[in-house]
């Protein structure tokens, strides 16, 4: 008996083919939703990319500075007498300081320049406008740290300004008219022909890290301030969030007896999950800053409110790698008589260990990168200083995006911004890295 | 210099203390011949805490009353023309003295008075700091001694050290319920102040949005009506419901129950992202790239679309729901009982009209709560509709067009703002009493249906 052939009956009922094709169909958007949702991600993260890896080079000058005794003040810093009280000292080095900061700087930055290209005629001003304004005050920075540089002539790096970096990576439209450009037409022959002859080049932006934010210079504007005060937010959270998480954690899920009030810290802690984060900024706002007096701005204040913030994701990811523990554990270290504390701090804690970590960094991870109850709490200010301690003005990363995606310098910052989210992305990678890496490691040695 | 002295008493005196609980508690059993009840660590551990206890008195009284005490002696020194000065000249003169006193000096002359005043000072703190670290360490031998006599064999130290454990458990799940508290009462607080500026009436109704400024002096007559801001929340929530929700589901259905393990172990990952991406580079990637887009696409087919409107906003906010969506329905589905689809599919179904016919039906309720829990996070959303949703507070029915939410108004009325003073700022509050209930309502129901759901199945 030969087998009954298959297709003539697949054709045979158009109802079966009508079922089958919108099985087709179905099964199709099923795998459409799959690949908008991975093209969306593929498209988010190629723009950031696109847009942020520009800034992370910059147009840099390389000229020969001479630290000119006709313009600096020619008499060394004051030394400390024996007599002299540290204050008295401090009020005469700071008064040396002064006379050097009111050098014409500008003199020196510009002299490098038309050494740089002799026979170009330009205005002052024009030829200013394509170094960025903070080398100046580096100039002079080095001066004071080191008096003995005067007179001397040394090849030092320069940044070009924000304007001039646009002109030469095309961030403006070249061809726009005069009138629309940020730069005078001299300053931009200059700036292109410098960069042919390689006094300008194209360097990687160290300053991004190691700067902190400029209005008066954006070219040299930097995270490190912003990064500084999200370590510090960190540092609060992972002091308070995670220990009080845990402890919360193990004891819903392992001494709280059944009863109301144990239902109610469990439907409360389920509704603070799915508070909107602003909401805690209003309550750092009301409480801490203005009931408790602490300071506007400062990473304690945001660290405390993010570690409530924090809190619930914390308990509810530990509680769920705790239920995760086989009951034969708890059961067998209560048989052998350990009292209920013991068999959870000697047998179940260890034994989550690798669940609550990842559990601890998912809470930093979410809390680095909130932004929004930052804003209400004064962490969107600008603070051109690397915060000191906790307690001192400061921004953070997320705020720090916020910040420079609203500054006028469109064609700059858009790309600095998008450099700042690469940054942010990059740690908050890192960080679920060390949680795979650190799971993998404890679970293989509790293996 | 003193707090690292303290530090290291208080440890040492601890650490003391745990050695004498070990030993005392072995000695005390071996001169008895009977077995302890609680294993010496215990001891050591309970005679720490019994120990550390009165030095944390000691510090904390020190730390309260401290900085009083140091400012009404320093004012007892300065002659009357100077203690009678008010605010910020005292504050100065102080500053001075304490500037002398640490050794560093003030710059140009300083006056007899204040060398005296820095003199005792400094005598004041080395006295102070002396007094207040041997009374902390006084204190916490004398407890020691005290504990330590009473170590016997019977003591129950364990019992003891584990009830203190509990506690301190039981203090930390109270932050949680804490900060509920806190965030209740500061809103209610707040709202309750502003509406004595505003009358509820005319703010939960009202249809014109137009606080004013503080800085003009209008703010007395600004208008404070929420129904724009509600309904550019809905508006902008809604879209963001009408692309996650298909897009998640979908996913959530496809990687569920077609894909294969490969494809599923390398596609959620990968969406899952999606969650862990901070809402402000969502929001840059709207203001950015969407709405450019949008734009430019709306004048290809001839429809004013605003770089900044609803729409943008909401389909960000949508792309950034999807693995919210698709995670939570993906959970659901899988609670659905195998026996269930087995059975659709023994009787002939094919595997979308079991879907549609057997799981999804079945999975209803939990999917339902599981999108409000979505909406719920919609709403509340702040810093995508912060930069592309236009902010501008006008009733409009075009999703085209700019709107404002209510977070992107809190947002607006409060930043930089400390004083809490007219309603300007104090409106914040009301908008987030506002926002806080709304969400509340939400997740209660969604979690009660959630819940339901599981047992149900359970």
């Amino acid at each position: 008996m030969t087998p009954e052939p298959m297709t003539p009956a697949l054709h045979a009922s158009p109802r079966l083919r009508r079922r089958r094709r919108s099985e087709a169909i179905f099964r199709s958007a099923g795998l459409g939703a799959i690949l908008v949702a991975l093209g969306l991600v593929a498209a988010l993260f190629t723009m950031i990319v696109v847009q942020g890896a520009p800034a992370f080079t910059q147009a840099t000058f390389s000229l020969d500075v001479h630290f000119d005794p006709a313009v600096l003040p020619a008499d060394p810093p004051p030394a400390r007498a024996a007599d002299q009280s540290a204050a008295d000292h401090r009020a005469a080095r700071l008064a040396w300081e002064r006379q050097a900061a009111l050098a014409n700087w500008n003199a020196i930055v510009e002299a490098a320049l038309r050494r740089a290209a002799p026979d170009v005629e330009i205005d002052s001003r024009s030829a200013l406008s394509i170094i960025e304004t903070s080398e100046r005050h580096r100039l002079r920075e080095r001066f004071v740290a080191d008096p003995g540089l005067l007179g001397q002539t040394l090849q030092l790096d320069m940044l070009a300004s924000a304007n001039a970096d646009n002109w030469l990576k095309g961030t403006i439209d070249r061809s726009l008219p005069d009138a629309r450009q940020q730069l005078s037409a001299p300053a931009r022959a200059l700036a292109d022909r410098l960069h042919e002859e390689g006094v300008i080049r194209f360097a990687f932006a160290w300053h991004i890290f190691t700067n902190t934010d400029s209005r008066a210079a954006p070219a040299a504007a930097g995270l490190a301030g912003a990064f500084v005060g999200s370590l510090y937010m960190m540092l609060v959270v992972i002091v308070l969030a995670v220990p009080i998480g845990v402890a919360s954690a193990i004891y819903l899920e392992e001494f709280a007896p059944k009863n109301r009030l144990t239902d109610l810290i469990e439907i409360n802690i389920n509704n603070l999950a799915a508070v909107p984060s602003i909401v805690f900024g209003l309550l750092g706002a009301a409480v801490f800053i203005r009931y408790m007096g602490m300071p506007m701005s400062a990473p304690v204040v945001g660290g405390l409110v993010l570690t409530l913030m924090t809190l619930p994701t914390i308990i509810i990811a530990t509680r769920s790698s705790l239920r995760a523990v086989p009951p034969s554990l708890r059961e067998a270290a209560l048989g052998l008589g350990a009292s209920r504390t013991q068999m959870v701090f000697h047998h179940v804690l260890p034994s989550t260990l690798p669940g609550i970590l990842t559990a601890s960094i998912i809470g930093v991870a979410q809390a680095l990168g909130e932004t929004a109850p930052l804003l209400l709490i004064g962490m969107n200010a600008f603070v051109a200083a690397v915060p000191a301690s906790p307690f001192d003005p400061s921004t953070a990363l997320p705020a720090q995006i916020y910040l420079w995606q609203g500054n006028e310098n469109r064609n700059f910052f858009e790309a600095r911004t998008s450099a700042a989210i690469m940054v942010l992305l990059g740690l908050m990678v890192m960080l679920n890295a060390l949680a795979v890496l650190l799971r993998q490691r404890l679970e293989k040695r509790n293996a | 210099m003193t707090s690292l002295i303290l530090a290291a008493v208080v440890l040492g005196l601890m650490g003391l203390a745990y050695g004498q609980g070990l030993s005392r508690s072995r000695a005390v059993a071996a001169a008895g011949g009977r077995r302890l009840h609680s294993r010496p660590a215990y001891h050591g551990t309970l005679l720490a805490i019994w120990c550390l206890l009165p030095m944390l008195a000691v510090l904390g009284l020190w730390a309260l009353f401290g900085p009083g005490l140091t400012r009404a002696f320093v004012l007892g020194y300065l002659p009357p023309e100077v203690a009678g000065l008010s605010g910020a000249q005292i504050e100065a003169a102080l500053g001075r003295i304490a500037a002398i006193a640490s050794g560093d000096g003030v710059a140009g002359a300083s006056e007899p008075y204040e060398h005296t005043a820095a003199e005792s000072l400094r005598r004041f703190r080395l006295f102070a700091g002396l007094i207040v670290t041997a009374s902390t360490a006084g204190l916490g031998v004398l407890a020691l001694r005290h504990a330590r006599a009473r170590i016997t064999p019977d003591l129950r130290a364990r019992n003891r050290v584990e009830a203190l454990i509990g506690l301190l458990l039981l203090a930390c799940s109270a932050v949680a319920v804490l900060t509920t508290l806190g965030i209740v009462v500061s809103l209610f607080n707040e709202a309750l102040r502003f509406f004595t500026f505003v009358h509820p009436v005319d703010f939960f109704f009202g249809t014109v949005w137009n606080p004013g400024f503080s800085s003009t002096g209008t703010g007395g007559d600004g208008q404070y009506g929420l129904l724009p801001l509600l309904w550019g929340t809905v508006m902008v929530a809604g879209i963001a419901m009408l692309v996650a929700v298909p897009v998640g589901l979908m996913s959530a259905i496809y990687l569920s129950q077609y894909a294969t393990r490969r494809v599923r172990n390398t596609a959620k990952p990968v969406i899952e992202i999606l969650a862990g991406i901070p809402t402000i580079v969502y929001g840059v990637f709207a203001l950015v790239t969407v709405g450019p887009l949008l734009s430019e696409f709306g004048a290809a087919i001839g429809l004013d679309i605003r770089a900044t409107s609803a729409l943008t906003a909401g389909l960000v906010m949508g792309v950034m729901i999807v693995p919210f969506v698709s995670s939570l329905s993906d959970d659901i589905l899988r609670q659905v009982p195998v026996s269930l689809r087995d059975g659709s599919l023994g009787l002939g179904a094919t595997p979308s009209e079991t879907i549609r016919k057997v799981l999804l039906p079945a999975a209803l309720p939990g999917i339902v709560g599981a999108l409000l829990l979505a909406v719920s996070r919609a709403i509340g959303e702040t810093m995508i509709v912060v930069l592309a949703a236009g902010n501008s507070p006008v009733l409009r029915l075009n999703p085209a067009e700019p709107v404002s939410t209510v977070t992107v108004t809190i947002v607006n009325q409060l930043t930089g703002d400390s004083d809490f003073a007219g309603p300007q700022s104090l409106v914040a509050f009301a908008l987030g009493m506002t926002l806080f209930v709304l969400t509340l309502l939400l997740n209660l129901v969604a979690l009660h249906i959630v819940r339901r759901f599981r047992e149900q199945y359970e």
